[in-house]
């Protein structure tokens, strides 16, 4: 039995009947993720792992119920501040941070009894779409290992899909779940905005950032849904809206389900197997009951633009705090305050990030605000507003995550509009706040070589619309086995 | 294009000290950054309000109440330098 691909359901059986124990599941984990890690882990939790696991088996052999993720190993992006554990972002300017305090959602874990494995790769800061910014070298691809998987959330999404946790925490700023998801053939959620709490988690771009998970399946990400979701005293953005049962809720039948598809989303110039898969799943959802609309979203084509004036700007805001004096890196090589601050953050920043904060200071900058940032801020209505209307008349869009599949590893190189033209199909929802997931469709070659790589179908829904979304990739789900395909390594 | 000049000011502001090779390099990344957000000039937003939050949250707010803290001392391993319990900067003049 592949332990590695169980879902949450399954696993949380053979914990309590005693069938397996959570020390015998970490065990296996952190067996698998030492012969193959694909580098997608920073940092591996061995002692750590083995203590929690061993504490969640003393609880589950106590008389009672166990919550749900009880003993079940998963992993953390290394974005999420974990008490005591290195925490790096990915980057050499946090390389040795200790964190003194767990993020609102690592606390929920534990709360359940959670084991942590080890935290995950992924772009330094969240800043890319590749996997390649990392300080710590670029995670492959489980599929094709001279591939990238994605990013920023790259880790995450190889090691689920290589079997190496049995379900991942995950953020997103402009298609950091959903794109490194599709690309590794997982399920991805990425939550409205302000659904789940963003407390000590490395803040990116603030008026974007969300919260969510990578799993093996939708249903399992459903009852992560409800585990991670809330209101938190500590974010002040998180909503007041109550949490549904979303797993409880779950519902196959799509009967009358109005579904958008926004020609928009299929660009000029992308893959035909990926447009392909993704035809056919929207017809696939036509058989399940669903009623299909062609949409317009003629906005769609601004979104990256206000995102490479939004994203930078709060970039440079949010990585200010780095200054080599109340944690982090610093320099060996100053003469006084101001080279304290100017060389810590020259040598603990790559190139992405001060690429970034270049761009935030300039468009911020006396005279340029605006004529870039309140524009961008403008066009960010526009595309809200054009949202709001497509969603009177549908309850969800569907469309593909990315226009291909991954690209070989080295693609993005050092390319500053890599990840506004990766993430099109994303950022206009994140600008707007909506939950979406992004789950396998189905498979499709790249144009460069004869190899078959994971296709990822977007599901997009209204602020809050998160049941409606869950729903449509569950029915999808209960009628395909796409999401039960691994890649041929990690077996 | 920013110029040299321009580039090595940003820097500054940001407190970022770069190298010449840099200075170089992000004067040619920017301005394909630039470039490519140019065409957002052309979008007619007369009469649109600049947005920054989307879910309709305003000043949100709580009570005002101390907490005591007992992480002092991890809080303060992390800081690179401390005397007599306050974080040690290099002299600012």
């Amino acid at each position: 039995m592949a332990l590695e691909f169980l879902s949450l359901t399954e696993l949380r059986k053979l914990l309590d009947s005693k069938k397996v124990s959570s020390v015998e599941l970490a065990k296996h984990f952190l067996s698998r993720i030492k012969n193959n890690g694909g580098n997608s882990y920073i940092t591996v939790c061995e002692d750590g792992a083995l203590k929690q696991a061993g504490d969640a088996d003393a609880f589950i052999n106590s008389p009672g119920d166990n919550p749900l993720l009880c003993g079940i190993p998963y992993a953390a992006k290394d974005l999420f501040c974990t008490d005591g554990v290195r925490t790096t972002a990915a980057s050499k300017i946090l390389d040795q941070y200790l964190p003194p305090y767990n993020s609102t959602v690592i606390n929920k874990l534990n709360g359940q009894k959670s084991v942590l494995l080890g935290k995950t790769n992924l772009d330094q800061f969240a800043h890319g779409s590749s996997g390649e910014t990392s300080a710590y070298g670029a995670t492959k691809n489980p599929w094709d290992e001279t591939r990238m998987p994605g990013g920023s959330s790259s880790g995450s999404c190889a090691a689920v899909a290589a079997g190496l946790a049995s379900w991942a925490t995950a953020t997103e700023t402009g298609g950091s779940i959903r794109v490194p998801a599709a690309l590794t053939g997982v399920s991805g959620w990425k939550p409205t905005y302000g659904r789940v709490s963003r407390y000590g988690v490395i803040a990116m771009a603030s008026s974007l950032d969300s919260i969510g998970a990578v799993a093996h399946s939708v249903e399992d990400l459903a009852r992560l849904a409800e585990v991670f979701s809330g209101r938190d005293e500590k974010d002040s953005t998180t909503g007041h809206q109550g949490v549904p049962a979303y797993a409880a809720d779950l519902d196959a039948d799509l009967e009358g389900v109005k579904v958008g598809v926004p020609k928009q989303y299929f660009i000029d110039g992308m893959n035909p197997g990926v447009k392909a898969r993704v035809m056919e799943s929207i017809k696939e959802l036509e058989k399940l009951g669903a009623v299909i609309v062609d949409v317009d979203l003629p906005n769609t084509k601004y979104g990256s633009l206000v995102y490479a004036i939004v994203c930078p700007s709060e970039v440079a805001s949010n990585l200010a705090r780095y200054d080599g004096i109340r944690y982090g890196h610093v320099t060996s090589d100053a003469k006084d305050l101001l080279q304290v601050y100017e060389k810590s953050r020259a040598e603990g920043f790559g190139n992405e990030a001060k690429r970034r904060i270049l761009t935030g200071t300039y468009v911020l900058s006396a005279g340029y605000a605006d004529e870039y940032y309140k524009k961008a801020q403008r066009v960010r209505g526009l595309i809200v507003r054009e949202f709001a209307e497509v969603f009177k008349q549908v309850d969800v869009l569907a469309c593909p995550t990315t226009a291909d599949v991954a690209p070989k590893l080295g693609h993005a190189a050092d390319d500053p509009l890599f990840g506004y033209v990766t993430d099109q199909l994303n950022i206009p929802g994140s600008l707007a706040g909506l939950p979406a997931l992004s789950i396998p469709c189905g498979f499709a070659k790249p144009a460069d070589d004869d190899v078959e790589l994971p296709v990822g179908l977007q599901i997009i829904g209204p602020q809050w619309g998160e049941q409606k979304i869950l729903n449509v990739g569950y029915a999808y789900q209960q009628a395909t086995d796409w999401h039960k395909r691994h890649p041929r390594a990690a077996e | 294009m920013l110029t040299i000049d321009e580039v090595i000011k940003l820097a500054k502001l940001a407190r970022i000290s770069l190298t010449e090779a840099e200075v170089g390099r992000f004067q040619k990344d920017l301005a394909a950054i630039l470039d490519y957000i140019d065409e957002l000039k052309k979008v007619d937003t007369t009469g649109l309000d600049p947005v920054s939050q989307v879910t309709g949250l305003v000043n949100v707010q709580r009570d005002d109440r101390a907490k005591v803290a007992d992480n002092h001392k991890q809080i303060f391993s992390q800081a690179p330098e401390m005397k007599d319990g306050y974080y040690k900067v290099k002299a600012i003049l």
